[in-house]
């Protein structure tokens, strides 16, 4: 079996994978915003970090009114609620648990303690200036994981699902970041370039880590279109869309040709057109049309890439498995659904 | 001056397996050097790790996975060299009979005929399964890994309690113990000469091979597991990766015109043979319980065809039933012309005059086991019993004699054994894992489990029991 890879493995190393990466964007949306976003009020703004997840209805279906205490405890440690970091690494865990003959032991045992730290987190036990201190653990703790299993983990097939599930959850965790940050950042056009307005945009770049790269590439200053296109379509900064629907391209192409795969032409079909239209488009011209509308068609896009993967690779039953119409919906790893499964 | 953790240990009168034997002498001198205090903590740490390892199995609530570890004791159990070498010649030869009486048992039943087991005690037997007759295995295995359960009477003789014949568990904590031994108390260690384990997952793929359809060159082997939710999955993954082979569920597995095949991404692949860690009821929907979901329809048709080869067989249950375990003297005598190395527990069989009226005229000292039970149900234990249970075991004999069997109380070996801060006496026992392909090979040592509960004679996890490392001096 050593060239061949089990399709419910490949499922699960590309759901571990998402869920890690999807822990540390989370980890870094409220960074940024416990550390840099003030409304006009002072006050922490913490509405947007819900509508970002959409999660409006189940979040104050719990929660009365938005207040940073509410939703960090709802997004860190709440493992009722499917978005929270206790969630995605209880995720990577579950699907590690179930990888455990492919993995390394050391990416096991990291994740392990990972989870029994993030299940042990009490939030209230966390003053104000201990958070950042918590969100660096968090961010620190994904990227172990990314530094383990690059440095132990066997590069055959399930090596590029890894690869390709951590860049199709970042292209996508990037388009919400823009999407809500970018409406939520400009009220109306007479606001730009006020000295609040100066901050948020500054957060939004550091919650992607991209505030000194932008520096550098944009000497002339800070605009919102600049930010919006380092984040969508610059070509070598780590976490725009741009690049990771370029890596998940590339791995794609290689994993079919090197494994000699009969799957993932229509994967790969529509991540040729989402690269071929992000690459001829200028960041003037899609917000003339409409941000908003671009990044929920990319998101589209992402989502029936994952679909088509899903039903060429992950399938119990590949040989006849039919086009699904891509869901509008984020969409749930094998884990989530191994977990119902416990509740029987 | 800090307590040693050997002053002060009494065994009494049981048999001690640290004290007896002067082969032992270099780990008790080392263990002399040691502090309780320095024991603890180093204990304390061993412990942390095999949580974060994952060596745990999981218990689930009614709403929370808890992720437990098997207790494990640090003071090593040493066996000498010569020993496991009377261990090893009696568990193989115990194998070997057992493959022999379950060839027999689905061929010509030559031992039926010649009247040495009754018949009704295999062909009435739930765990006997019909559709296994005339059917040829490789090599004509059908215990591919055994777990022998033996015990050491207060002579420090080994005697054999029962045989596992169908998926025994418990190798991956012997090979756990041991690693986390060399990691713990490598200094310990050092020097004594301990033989190795490593070679386990190798061993058991060796025979798995051995074993798969001999038109294959290049036999895959898959691990099939009932999944991460088992409480034994830990050992399923620990397996799997000692062989270098996946381990799959019943729905990665699909059968298509006899041929057994796993799902990967680029399609399907032929499986060639399988350690199954799955009761044979939920194989496979179409030929046992219709309910299974964790089997794999049309897996019985393949193996019928000789496509596919299982390990452990199908139906070896019969073998290490505890009505059959009575006969297995006779057993071995009759097929080998040999007196067994290990002998049986002194068992009175109550299907026969003679052990019903020895065990009527004894009860008060014997312990009645009915044979069809597993897991310690059902179980009068003549010294504990009251008036009562003594008088509604002496009914249930009399009513049905063939039920059940009688053995003696024995009094378990006992090892010293860190509990709360002390090092004290505890039963334990030893199951050696027997690996049969073309031959028997047994792992040195075995799982020594442990009753923690003073006094207990229970050595099972799931009621206080917990396990040792276990040393072969070499």
């Amino acid at each position: 079996m050593s060239d061949t890879l089990l399709s419910r493995y490949a499922e699960c190393i590309f759901w571990l994978a998402r869920y890690v990466e999807r822990a540390e964007n989370l980890a870094r949306i409220l960074d940024v915003n416990e550390t840099f976003a003030r409304d006009r009020s002072g006050e922490h703004n913490w509405l947007p970090i819900v509508q970002l997840n959409a999660d409006e209805t189940r979040f104050f279906a719990r929660h009365q009114t938005a207040t940073s205490q509410a939703v960090l405890q709802f997004y860190v440690t709440d493992a009722d609620n499917p978005t929270s970091i206790v969630s995605a690494v209880k995720g990577a865990r579950e699907n590690a648990r179930t990888l455990r003959p492919l993995i390394s032991t050391e990416m096991w045992v990291h994740l392990n303690k990972f989870h029994s730290r993030m299940t042990t987190l009490r939030m209230e036990t966390f003053g104000p200036g201990q958070l950042t201190g918590l969100f660096s653990e968090i961010k620190e703790a994904c990227q172990t994981h990314v530094g383990i299993t690059e440095g132990t983990f066997y590069r055959d097939q399930g090596w590029y699902f890894s690869q390709i599930g951590r860049y199709l959850e970042r292209a996508d965790q990037t388009t919400r970041l823009l999407d809500i940050k970018y409406h939520s950042l400009l009220p109306s056009v007479s606001d730009v370039g006020s000295p609040i307005d100066a901050s948020q945009w500054n957060a939004l770049l550091r919650s992607a880590a991209g505030y000194h790269a932008f520096l550098r590439m944009h000497s002339s200053g800070l605009t919102p279109g600049k930010v919006a296109g380092f984040l969508l379509l610059n070509r070598r900064f780590p976490r725009s869309v741009y690049l990771c629907i370029r890596q998940v391209e590339t791995l794609l192409t290689e994993l079919k040709s090197r494994y000699m795969l009969r799957g993932g032409s229509r994967a790969a079909e529509t991540l040729d057109s989402l690269r071929a239209v992000m690459g001829s488009r200028s960041i003037q011209s899609i917000l003339a049309q409409g941000l908003h509308e671009f990044l929920d068609g990319t998101q589209r896009h992402l989502i029936s890439v994952t679909n088509e993967i899903a039903s060429d690779f992950f399938s119990q039953l590949p040989e006849t498995a039919e086009m699904d119409e891509p869901v509008p919906v984020r969409t749930v790893g094998g884990a989530q659904s191994q977990v119902q499964v416990l509740g029987r | 001056m800090s307590n040693r953790i050997l002053d002060g240990y009494d065994p009494q009168a049981f048999f001690c397996e640290m004290l007896g034997g002067a082969d032992n002498a270099p780990v008790r001198q080392r263990l002399a050097d040691l502090s309780i205090e320095a024991l603890q903590n180093r204990a304390t740490s061993a412990e942390a790790e095999l949580y974060n390892l994952g060596i745990t199995f999981t218990v689930y609530s009614d709403k929370n996975a808890i992720d437990r570890i098997l207790p494990f004791d640090v003071i090593p159990r040493v066996l000498s060299r010569s020993e496991f070498a009377h261990i090893e010649a009696g568990v193989i030869q115990r194998v070997t009979a057992l493959n022999l009486l379950l060839h027999d048992i689905y061929h010509d039943q030559k031992i039926l005929k010649d009247g040495v087991i009754p018949d009704a005690l295999i062909l009435g037997n739930g765990q006997y399964q019909p559709l296994m007759q005339g059917l040829d295995l490789p090599h004509s295995t059908y215990v591919h890994i055994c777990g022998t359960d033996i015990i050491r009477d207060d002579k420090g003789a080994f005697l054999v309690l029962e045989d596992n014949a169908r998926t025994p568990s418990g190798v991956s904590y012997v090979i756990e113990n041991r690693h986390m031994m060399m990691r713990s108390f490598s200094d310990l260690m050092a020097g004594i000469g301990v033989r190795p384990i490593d070679d386990y997952g190798q061993n058991l793929l060796r025979a798995l091979r051995e074993t798969a359809p001999p038109d294959i060159d290049d036999p895959r082997v898959v691990l099939l597991s009932p999944g991460t939710y088992n409480s034994a999955y830990f050992e399923h993954v620990f397996l799997a990766r000692e062989m270098g082979v996946p381990l799959v569920e019943g729905r990665d597995l699909t059968v298509k015109e006899d041929t057994v095949y796993v799902r990967t991404t680029r399609g399907l692949a032929r499986v060639d043979s399988i350690y199954r860690r799955i009761g044979d009821d939920f194989l496979d929907p179409e030929a046992f319980n219709p309910d299974s979901m964790l089997g794999v329809p049309g897996l019985m048709r393949a193996y019928k065809a000789g496509r596919v080869s299982l390990a452990n067989a199908i139906g070896t249950g019969v073998a290490d039933d505890k009505a059959v375990y009575a006969y297995m003297p006779r057993v071995i005598k009759y097929y080998l012309d040999q007196e067994p190395i290990l002998p049986n527990v002194q068992t009175n069989i109550c299907r026969e005059p003679e052990g019903l009226r020895y065990t009527l005229d004894h009860l008060r000292e014997l312990v009645v086991k009915p044979v069809a039970e597993s897991g310690g149900y059902g179980i009068m234990i003549g010294p504990k019993a009251s008036e009562a249970e003594l008088a509604e075991c002496r009914a249930k004999l009399i009513e049905d004699p063939a039920n059940y069997i009688s053995q003696p109380t024995i009094q378990l070996s006992v090892s010293p054994t860190l509990v709360e801060g002390e090092v004290s006496p505890r039963h334990v026992d030893l199951r050696p894992f027997a690996i049969t392909g073309a031959k028997t090979w047994v792992l040195p040592g075995g799982l020594t489990r442990v009753a923690l509960r003073k006094g207990s004679l229970v050595v099972n996890s799931s009621q206080g029991g917990g396990s040792k490392d276990t040393w072969v001096l070499e």
